[in-house]
């Protein structure tokens, strides 16, 4: 079963009801609080994001800035594309990085063939945040993504340490939105909560919106560890034994470059890439070599202020 | 059949009826579920040691309810067809949980409850029934779940269905539809069931796939504005979602601070358009400058809003800290936000029994019906006419957390002449009793005054003129007074809720 493709935005009126419910939750953010900020992490999600934030306030321009944690891992064509993009909406680009909170010693690099920056850039985040003073962080996830996400409110309350507080969130009725809050406290704001993978992908289709390169089908060093695909790169610390070999491959999530998972994959354009989404039989974060640490994996890092 | 949109459905059951296999199920068997999800709760389930796939586990996310076993928050799940895209708000059945359901049908088009075909109609499923009365719920579909269980037996599922249908029926919901299924099994959820020949009715996601979400007749344009955009000195756009109605290029519009204007232009999705219609984002630019400003509503002169700064109101209490009368709360309407106290409780409603009972006081969970008195007017519309617009939550000014979930039933006119007069009870208990009784019924909104038993008669007429009930004590009761004798010790209880019977 599936939505038939590729038809034009107006024919699909569930995108064009996810797309309004978007621009609503993105303009209860700018009429509700200071200091907005829109988490840019150079996938999909936070690009519709953008595109949406568009929509919302043209024929102004978009009323908040996006603010980039770089892990300094990041693929190349994540950043040409994020400078691209600023070029072309006129959007105000912030980037913090990683490296910033390891030289200072607010972070400790991890060592050893599982490192990652991932986990690192939590407390990059909540630095900028309070630096800046941000009082909502507008995020690209949804509710499908992941199981503790499914229960994720709309404006979902931060703590002052950053911290989500899974069983005492504020109820969350109709089309109202709560934001108020101490001083200290902030929000995580989520306006694609409602919007599937698919969902995603239809809107990228029938708006037409640019992505990274990394999306479509490449041929790619790789390595393979356990059934994930790694790309290979400087900053991969390899396992013995492991030697990179090059794959057709496309990314499905773009993030750290040490932790996101490619697949083998043929799509070289945005239509193969819905059907391929369409016979998916592997969800797209199981790709994430982070989120195998442990089945609650994701809950814990929430509760710390992840994104 | 109108263009494939979204179907919200709220599922509502009590614990173990099978709210959890369901959904997994109509998940399963709509092939929504991805082959490392399914991996994932194969072994949790091995780990718990239960022999088959447990679907439940699909939904229980959190990691508390997946130790204790059961579901405590709202989830989100979803699913799409070839007809439509499904939202369903997974809540749970406890009482304790009143306000999560409250919660996840407030969105909801559909409400599917469901009972357990050996347990039959329990009081939980008449709550749910009930809230999604009062949420303004217009379609129920009642799942009677564990067919297997009662050998799929025609005679139990009429009897079900018809003791339900009769408590329905006092709801004024108007269509409800029955469904015999098993969710382990599959019976009638996707699939039609072998087991059950005597059923002709749809299968549940057939049912969901047609249904005809309840339209609203409600046309009048309402525009609450959310935020105002100034990219330069010569262009002001005020932009807001259309809760109902339509806007054009030319229109005359009101806003609620009472000034009119024409419209100039209008942005729709970031594009110039000449037209917009309900459910579209907007930009609206005006032809004169007017001062407007997030939480003012824009609609037609014609066809104005109700305004008042006293409304009554059926709300859903959804925090520890009880409701106090007199205490300030913040009132969020959509983008508006005003002061608002709670001037009294006309009562509280038994959600399983529909009894309404005076109380001084809602706490965690219950519903009731108040009076909110708010700083200044609101522009607003009964509920059930227009949830955009007579829907609200109240919010503490302190914890700052949503304390209350209200729905709008009409204005209470502060100019309406006070015809309620007071009443005259005359009671058989000593006067101290009777002034601490007097400070308990302040609390429920009755104003009274004690007064001993030789007074001028053209005093205590003065009194009831003015609303103001009149106790008297002593000596043998009044012609005119209404006697109530009270028995035995320690009757304070027994008396507080006799008196308020009477005023
Ligand atoms: N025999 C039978 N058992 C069922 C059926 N539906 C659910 N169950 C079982 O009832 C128990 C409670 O189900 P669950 O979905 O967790 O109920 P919830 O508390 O309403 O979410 C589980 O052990 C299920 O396997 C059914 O149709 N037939
Ligand atoms: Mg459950």
């Amino acid at each position: 079963m599936g939505i038939s493709l590729l038809q034009p935005v107006q024919k699909h009126e569930h995108l064009r009801q996810l797309e309004s419910e978007a621009i609503y939750t993105l303009r209860e953010v700018a009429g509700q609080f200071e200091r907005p900020a829109l988490l840019f992490s150079g996938g999909k999600d936070s690009i519709v994001l953008v595109h949406l934030a568009q929509k919302a306030f043209a024929p102004g321009g978009i009323p908040f800035p996006l603010l980039h944690i770089d892990t300094g891992h990041n693929f190349e064509e994540t950043i040409e594309f994020r400078d691209e993009l600023v070029r072309r909406t006129g959007a105000t680009l912030l980037v913090r990085y990683v490296q910033d909170s390891i030289d200072s010693g607010r972070v400790r690099e991890e060592t050893g063939p599982y490192s990652s920056r991932n986990g690192l850039q939590t407390v990059t985040l909540l630095d900028a945040l309070s630096e800046l003073k941000t009082d909502a962080a507008i995020g690209g996830a949804r509710r499908d993504e992941e199981k503790a996400r499914s229960k994720e409110r709309v404006f979902s309350h931060r703590d002052v340490f950053g911290q989500w507080d899974p069983k005492n969130q504020r109820p969350e009725l109709w089309n109202i939105y709560n934001g108020s809050k101490n001083p200290g406290e902030h929000f995580r704001v989520f306006p694609l909560s409602n919007w599937t993978e698919l969902d995603i992908w239809q809107y990228i289709v029938s708006e037409g919106i640019p992505i990274p390169s990394l999306y479509f089908s490449h041929v790619r060093k790789v390595i393979q560890r356990s059934d994930v695909l790694l790309a290979d790169s400087e900053f991969l610390a390899k396992l013995p034994g492991e030697v990179p070999e090059l794959r057709r491959i496309r990314f499905r999530t773009v993030g750290d470059s040490t932790c996101t998972g490619a697949i083998e994959s043929n799509a070289s354009s945005l239509e193969d890439i819905l059907s391929e989404v369409i016979s998916a039989r592997v969800t797209e974060r199981s790709g994430r070599a982070d989120d195998r640490r442990s089945d609650a994996a994701m809950e814990d890092r929430k509760r710390q202020g992840y994104f | 059949m109108a263009a494939a949109g979204i179907l919200r459905f709220a599922t509502a059951g009590s614990v173990d009826d099978g709210k959890s296999s369901l959904i997994g199920r109509l998940l399963y068997d709509s092939k929504s579920i991805l082959e490392d999800q399914l991996l994932s709760i194969e072994k949790a389930s091995q780990q718990r040691g239960s022999g088959q796939v447990e679907l439940a586990l699909l939904t229980d996310g959190l990691r508390a309810e997946r130790e204790q076993n059961i579901t405590i928050d709202v989830a989100y799940r979803y699913f799409s067809t070839d007809k439509r895209k499904f939202i369903i708000a997974d809540t749970p059945g406890h009482l304790q949980y009143t306000r999560n359901m409250v919660t996840g049908t407030s969105t909801a088009d559909v409400s599917v409850i469901l009972i357990d075909a050996r347990k039959g109609v329990l009081s939980q499923s008449k709550r749910h029934a009930a809230i999604s009365a009062l949420l303004g719920i217009r379609q129920l579909v009642v799942a009677v779940n564990k067919m297997d269980l009662v050998d799929f037996s025609e005679h139990r599922f009429d009897e079900i269905a018809q003791e339900f249908s009769a408590f329905v029926a006092k709801l004024g919901i108007p269509q409800t539809e029955f469904i015999p299924i098993s969710a382990l099994l599959g019976d009638n959820v996707v699939e039609p069931s072998a087991s059950m020949e005597w059923y002709s009715g749809p299968t549940l996601l057939k049912f969901l796939e047609e249904v005809e979400p309840h339209q609203k007749p409600f046309e009048e344009l309402r525009l609450p504005i959310q935020y105002v955009i100034r990219p330069n000195q010569d262009y002001r756009g005020y932009s807001g979602r259309i809760e109902s109605g339509a806007l054009n290029v030319g229109d005359t519009v009101e806003v609620s601070t009472g000034s009119t204007a024409r419209v100039q232009s209008l942005y729709v999705g970031g594009q110039a358009e000449l037209g917009a219609i309900a459910g579209q984002g907007v930009v609206v630019e005006l032809d004169r400058d007017i001062d407007v400003s997030r939480g003012d509503l824009l609609f037609a002169p014609t066809s104005p809003p109700l305004v008042s700064d006293r409304i009554e109101a059926i709300v859903c209490w959804m925090t520890e800290q009880p409701l106090e009368l007199g205490r300030r709360y913040l009132l969020l309407q959509g983008p508006t936000r005003v002061s608002a106290t709670v001037e009294s409780i006309v009562h509280r409603v038994d959600v399983d029994s529909l009894d309404e009972q005076p109380v001084s006081s809602l706490g965690m969970n219950d519903i009731g019906r108040i009076i909110v008195h708010t700083a200044s007017p609101l522009h607003f519309d009964p509920y059930a006419v227009s949830p955009g617009t007579g829907s609200f939550v109240m919010v503490d000014p302190f914890t700052h957390s949503t304390v209350a979930a209200g729905m709008i039933q009409e204005a209470v006119s502060k100019s309406e002449p006070e015809i309620v007069t007071g009443k005259w009870l005359w009671l058989s208990i000593p006067i101290d009793d009777a002034r601490s009784l007097s400070s308990e019924l302040r609390k429920f909104g009755k104003v009274v005054v004690v007064l001993p038993n030789n007074l001028d008669d053209v005093l205590i007429k003065d009194f009831l003129q003015q609303g103001i009930h009149v106790i008297s004590v002593g000596g043998n009761p009044m012609p005119g007074s209404v006697k109530v004798v009270i028995e035995g010790q320690d009757t304070r209880p027994l008396t507080l809720e006799a008196i308020l019977s009477l005023l």
